[in-house]
């Protein structure tokens, strides 16, 4: 086995050392009635490039199309430098960074990210990372609650991705508090105001929306923030495409009190989708009550700066059962990540990039209602993905994945239960998406309506 | 040449820089002013090279696997096989979308598949889920499991017992739960008695969540008979599975009577733990319990492998989609290298190296529990006190030496544990130096105490501030203060 | 170690003075800030009409960099007056725990339920014990 050092003479000398005579001899305590008598029924090893060909062919299998996918999950090119840096084992291998003096390559690139996710939510602090935008939102659900005591209700946009308001509802299942109820959106696609005030109470604890919402809708976030405010809850915002952070207004510009995000379009591929990157932030004044890991700067004993570990009195190693959060390990290295991603993009490439995309956006709607007859499901400004109403949507989908396809989503397949939604399709456009995939889309949906 | 600190990217580079080339177009923006942002304000403007130039540099001021032995206890830092990275970047796997049609994916969902059948076999139990992102998120699984099973037999119950020396995850995954945790002290030998847990249960308690090996580096001999008990009370036998590494082809927690495990793939199975992550927790469960794990479940349909979304009983999604995806592929290339004989030679010798130091250590230090360790072994600085050196000191001071330190001032039930874990993938050479560097560091704390007091010595920074960094907390970057000249 | 013996002391190491105007202060021992080591972190309760504390029960947490310790009520009472100086000045639980690191000012339900406390000499035979 090549991972393992150990010749015939090592292991003699080991057991020797121990005073046993055999490898067996090593484990007295396990009772004889567990220990295995038989060997693991797994294939047998393989040599690397044995293994190499086993996965390159299951790779092999999946077929990746041309697609306007999103929902979450976005295609965006990943720059070689920042897979220069992935690939860097001093990163990649290293562990949480508990000795600082041997750590402040992860230390550092950590602060800078929290720096970064601070700047674009507009809030004061951020940690060190979640494990995605959904448990991410959870966990915001769950501080919300330590921090406005005594309040269980928790009203959610029906415009959050349906996928993050399930992991919500898993999370607080059997919490003990905090009841999600669901606040409709209104024609426009952006969250009925109307009925969110309606909803607010004594009893509220938070109101979520998310921003730009599931179907592309930039939603009325200043407002439906006032609104909580005044009703003593907090506001919540959730952002499945960070890139719009870069262009809209901040959520803490809007009122926000935390903010959440998948952070996978800095730099992730969408990789089936995971790993991706929680991102997390909230105003100073609740620090003490954020889950997750943080960074500090600090100096050493010669004043020279750096950085540690901090606050983890929050945190499970230290309070246990009252931990903030059981978070331990995060998803560390898809925040350096996106640390190199912000780095290169800087000030003006990552503004220009989301520029880029939500042009690119319009112009495939604008196509899509000029070329195809297909129409927005909703009237709300997007960034870079949007709503249109297919009324064959099935059939219309199934024809194009034939023919090499992903023309989006089928809202329907994530919210069957909802009516409203059976002819929706979800088209996200990004810099990735070539003009012949555009040409592709707009030709199977104008067949469709020729057909 | 002596390491140097680097100054945070936002103090580098030059307005009107940019590490990427955007053709993003002249004209208006179709959205109105009102609903954009104020500049990327603090964001640094910087070229490609300067960014390569700065995280390269600062990844040289990292400790990790790939350039020495890290013996971080309960942690598994073990050799990550450099195909695993090979395997994860495949275009196939690493460009798909989760929402791709199922025709589409077959290959990955394939690969799903067959790692839970192989962790199925690894663990004795019936069925995985593959979607936790990370053993903690794994053991929050388990534990909804667990409450949702028992409100099908009628009632929650309230209690979960924990060990001491368990780690904070579990008590915190409980709460997360609704349940209250009730510790429970380890006996003598440093393990968990079949009487202590007899005397805690009751009608009231859901469950036991026992780490098997324990963060004492021990296998819990008493735990089918504990099992025995829980069962009898109706309560489940939760297994954390973080110490895995010790029990591959060994023992299966199943046979042990486990109802519940959580794996961490970044320690068993050789996923990179990347400064704190991203790993994967995959919760392997007995029959009875599969139809409460996280939807989808992978089933086989009209000849296919298909996502199966109506599941009743499931707990429902602990997380988008289906879980770190590109790190279970790592942890199935690595499956696949070692194969059953490969894994099970894993943790013999994961076993034989732990017993190795731990002979070769004792006597220079304490052994906090004088009986055969499995994966780890833990010592104190009970020898050391008396000289005025802790176990702080001892882990600054190996830092000096060119060692990582052990696991520290855990398990709690410990004073002043130091916890090493070898893993199988450290060579009897490199295990003799630490040897060498662990001995010469208690000959000093006798010689010269202040030497190993006031380390590292070595480090391109001396020890941290800590109390600073949490009385006065700075979480980001601030510019710092401009000095105003005199006289310009 | 400090141990003024004009306080009453639990063994969770909490003192209590009782001041002339029947109110009573409350704050760790010399001995806990020590074990405790530099504390960064102290949260009180708000001081107002409706904010009792009970017997036995947490009113109050203090943290060090590793640890955090519950502050458990000696005595049952309302809460007059919490040390405002010390969120922005922690330290000054471990420079002088017995007077500008006081936590509360209680006004107690009952004070003689302070004389079911320790008096210094049985508080540092209690110490004495720990420390062996």
């Amino acid at each position: 086995m090549r991972f393992i050092p150990h010749t015939r003479d090592d292991v003699a000398r080991m057991l020797e050392a121990v005073g046993v005579t055999s490898v067996d001899a090593l484990f007295p305590t396990v009772p004889a009635s567990l220990r295995a008598r038989a060997s693991l029924d797994l294939p047998a090893g393989l040599g690397e490039r044995e293994v190499l060909e086993r996965l390159s062919a299951l790779a092999a299998m999946n077929d990746v199309q041309a697609s306007f996918l999103g929902a979450g999950c976005y295609r965006h090119y990943v720059p070689s430098a920042v897979s220069l840096v992935m690939g860097r084992s001093e990163f990649a291998t290293s562990y949480t960074p508990y000795q600082p003096e041997v750590s402040q390559g992860t230390l550092q690139a950590t602060f800078e990210f929290q720096t970064y996710v601070a700047r674009l939510t507009g809030l004061e602090v951020a940690n060190a990372s979640m494990y995605d935008g959904a448990s991410a939102f959870a966990e915001a659900l769950l501080m919300a609650l330590r921090v406005v005591k005594n309040r269980s209700r928790l009203l959610v946009s029906a415009g959050l991705h349906p996928e993050y308001i399930e992991v919500a509802r898993t999370y607080l299942c059997g919490y003990g508090r905090g009841e999600i109820v669901e606040v409709p959106l209104a024609a426009d696609g952006r969250t009925d105001l109307r009925a969110l005030e309606a909803l607010l109470g004594d009893d509220v604890a938070a109101v979520a929306i998310g921003y730009p919402n599931f179907f592309g809708a930039i939603e009325d976030l200043a407002s439906a923030s006032r609104l909580a405010k005044r009703a003593g809850a907090l506001s919540i915002s959730a952002t499945t495409e960070a890139l719009a952070l870069a262009l809209l207004r901040t959520p803490a510009a809007c009122g926000v009190d935390i903010a959440v995000a998948e952070g996978q379009s800095f730099g992730l591929a969408t990789s089936f989708g995971g790993p991706g990157l929680g991102l997390f932030a909230t105003r100073a004044a609740y620090m003490r009550q954020m889950p997750g890991r943080l960074v500090g700067e600090t100096v050493d004993e010669d004043g020279r700066r750096g950085y540690v570990l901090t606050l983890a009195t929050r945190e499970q190693h230290i309070r246990r059962d009252k931990a903030t959060s059981n978070i331990c390990t995060n998803q560390g290295l898809a925040a350096l990540c996106a640390t190199v991603f912000l780095g290169l993009a800087g000030r003006r490439g990552l503004r220009e990039l989301a520029v880029e995309n939500t042009r690119a956006a319009h112009r495939v709607a604008e196509r899509l209602r000029r070329e195809a007859g297909v129409e927005l499901s909703f009237s709300a400004p997007f960034f870079n993905e949007f709503s249109v109403e297919v009324p064959d949507c099935e059939q219309m989908f199934v024809r194009a994945v034939a023919g090499g396809l992903v023309p989006g989503l089928r809202v329907a397949s994530l919210l069957p239960e909802r009516r409203e939604h059976r002819n929706r399709l979800l088209v996200a456009v990004t810099e990735c998406t070539s003009e012949a995939e555009i040409d592709m889309l707009v030709q199977r949906l104008t067949a469709r309506a020729a057909a | 040449m002596k390491r140097e600190m680097e100054a945070p990217i936002f103090e580098k580079g030059s307005r009107g820089r940019s590490g990427i080339d955007v053709a993003c177009g002249d004209g208006p923006l179709p959205l109105d002013a009102s609903l954009l942002r104020d500049d990327l304000e603090d964001f640094p403007e910087v070229s490609e090279p300067e960014v390569i130039r700065h995280y390269v540099r600062l990844s040289q001021l990292n400790y990790s696997v790939a350039t020495n032995f890290y013996p971080l206890g309960s942690c598994t830092m073990k050799y990550n096989p450099a195909v695993n990275e090979r395997a994860a970047a495949l275009p196939g796997f690493a460009d798909l979308h989760p929402y791709a049609p199922e025709q589409t994916v077959q290959g990955a969902l394939l690969l799903l598949r067959d790692l839970e059948h192989w962790l199925c076999e690894v663990s004795g139990l019936d069925a995985v889920s593959l979607q936790p992102a990370a053993g903690a998120q794994g053991e929050l699984t388990g534990m909804k499991v667990i409450r949702a099973w028992h409100e099908t037999q009628g009632r929650a119950r309230r209690k979960v017992l924990i060990p001491e020396s368990a780690h904070g995850t579990n008590p915190a995954s409980a709460t997360l739960c609704g349940y209250d945790s009730v510790s429970v002290a380890c006996d003598e030998r440093g393990l968990l008695s079949a009487a202590s847990v007899r005397a805690l249960v009751d009608e009231d308690v859901a469950a036991l969540m026992l780490t098997n090996p324990s963060t004492l580096g021990l296998f819990e001999e008493d735990i089918e008979e504990i099992a025995a008990i829980l069962h009898a009370a109706g309560a489940l036998l939760y297994m954390d599975g973080a110490n895995m590494n010790a029990l591959l082809g060994v023992a299966k927690p199943g046979h042990m009577g486990a109802d519940v495990l959580q794996f961490n793939l970044h320690k068993t199975f050789s996923t990179p733990h990347g400064g704190g992550g991203p790993g994967a927790g995959p919760v392997a469960v007995r029959d009875f319990l599969e139809k409460f794990l996280p939807r989808p479940r992978i089933v086989e349909r009209d000849g296919r492998l298909a996502w199966d979304n109506d599941c009743p009983s499931s707990i429902g999604k602990v997380r988008s989609f289906y879980g770190n995806f590109g790190i279970l592929v790592r942890a199935y290339s690595y499956m696949l290298a070692c194969g059953g004989d490969g894994l099970t030679e894993t943790s013999r010798m994961a076993v034989l190296a732990a017993n190795y130091l731990k002979v070769r250590l004792e006597g220079r230090y304490q052994v906090a529990y004088q009986r055969p360790c499995m994966h780890e072994v833990v010592l104190t600085d009970k020898l050391q006190n008396r000289l005025g050196v802790r176990t702080l000191d001892i882990a600054k001071r190996l830092l000096d030496h060119g060692f990582h330190a052990p696991t520290i001032y855990f398990p709690l039930v410990v004073s002043g544990a130091l916890m090493i874990e070898p893993t199988e993938t450290e060579s009897l050479e490199t295990m003799d130096r630490f040897v060498e560097a662990m001995t010469a560091i208690a000959i000093e704390a006798e010689s010269d105490p202040d030497k190993v007091r006031e380390a590292p010595h070595e480090t391109v920074l001396a020890r941290l501030d800590e109390t600073r960094a949490a009385r006065y907390p700075v979480l980001t970057w601030r510019r710092p203060a401009v000095v105003a000249v005199a006289g310009t | 170690m400090e141990i003024p013996d004009d306080l009453h002391y639990t063994k969770e190491h909490e003192w209590v003075r009782v001041e002339p105007d029947g109110t009573v202060t409350i704050g760790i021992t010399d001995f806990a800030q020590e074990q405790l080591g530099d504390i960064v972190f102290v949260e009180l309760p708000k001081p107002d009409d409706e904010t009792v504390v009970l017997k036995d029960e947490a009113f109050a947490v203090v943290e060090s960099v590793k640890a955090a310790s519950d502050v458990y009520s000696p005595i049952s009472g309302k809460v007059l007056e919490v040390n405002d100086d010390l969120p922005d000045n922690p330290n000054a639980i471990n420079e002088d725990p017995y007077g500008d690191g006081w936590l509360v000012r209680l006004e107690p339900k009952n004070v003689d339920d302070v004389e079911e406390l320790m008096n210094s000499d049985e508080y540092e035979e209690l110490i004495e014990g720990l420390t062996d």
